[in-house]
């Protein structure tokens, strides 16, 4: 797929989607990769103790996967030039199971002169929104 | 113990280098699901103009996080981890993170405010090459709920 370009972007345009699952293996995993290995995320004992509803996914987890959309559709991830979120809400891992994580990426605003897009991220679990201001500056040609 | 709030505006010294490897970068991005070739394969990050392969665009936060540490493992702040959840993080690249990097973290406390019960320690890493050129800046906010809320 050829990389998409500056001018054949408008406002509000959906670029890409993807759902995808974390269980409690993937943020053992995540733990072990980052070093963050705060027992909430993996301690349904301690993460009761401390007024979760149980163990929820680390909130740099959930950034990092939902970038994911962003990269692939640009092509090149040296192109993501800013990327910030706001945690809103926890998400919650439960044993046995998974939790599905919806990304839908859009356009939010456009820079010709700097050659740079704004991509939006909405990133729910079962239609509640978990990051809030999710926004990713990427450079395009 | 509360938040100590003289802490606000406090740099520290630049911290130890941290070696960026690729095995770290696989494990890394494998762990966030991330399957750019460019993340493992050293080829098909140079097809792209990166010297070797490149980091996820959250990878900063293992390197800010250790430089974090020096004021989050220091009792004086008074910032109990269980009564921490994350509010909000930005990474700005000003280059990607590649293989081979070694990168020296200088830590800045920018703020610690207080509001409805809760206290919001924003805390800004500078992320720079040996040399000094500026890599990444990572700003993170915690929100430490305080006693009995």
């Amino acid at each position: 797929m050829a990389a998409p370009t500056l001018d054949a972007l408008t406002v509000g345009q959906e670029v890409a989607r993807r759902t995808f699952t974390v269980d409690r293996a993937r943020l053992v995993r995540y733990a072990g990769a980052s070093g963050d290995v705060n027992p909430i995320h993996w301690n349904e004992r301690i993460a009761t103790s401390v007024g979760l509803p149980g163990v929820i996914a680390h909130g740099m987890w959930t950034m990092g996967s939902a970038v994911g959309v962003v990269v692939d559709w640009v092509g090149d991830p040296g192109a993501v030039l800013d990327y910030q979120v706001r945690f809103s809400r926890p998400v919650p891992v439960p044993d046995p199971g998974e939790t599905a994580v919806e990304v839908v990426a859009t356009v939010g605003a456009l820079d010709a002169e700097a050659g740079t897009a704004r991509i939006d991220l909405a990133v729910t679990v079962e239609g509640a929104r978990v990051l809030g201001k999710a926004q990713a500056v990427v450079r395009l040609h | 113990m509360p938040v100590d709030t003289s802490y606000a505006g406090r740099v520290y010294p630049p911290n130890a280098p941290y070696e960026v490897g690729r095995e770290k970068l696989r494990e890394f991005a494998e762990a966030v699901a991330a399957t750019h070739p460019a993340y493992t394969d050293p080829e098909a990050a140079r097809a792209l103009g990166h010297p070797d392969v490149v980091a996820p665009p959250t990878f900063a936060v293992v390197v800010a996080q250790r430089a974090e540490a020096q004021l989050l493992s220091d009792p004086a702040a008074g910032i109990d981890f269980s009564r921490v959840v994350h509010a909000d993080e930005r990474f700005t690249h000003h280059r990607p993170i590649h293989a081979g990097d070694r990168l020296v973290t200088v830590l800045h406390v920018d703020a610690i405010t207080e509001r409805a019960g809760l206290t919001m320690v924003t805390t800004r890493a500078e992320i720079a090459a040996e040399g000094g050129a500026p890599v990444a800046t990572v700003v993170s906010t915690l929100a430490v709920r305080g006693e009995g809320s």
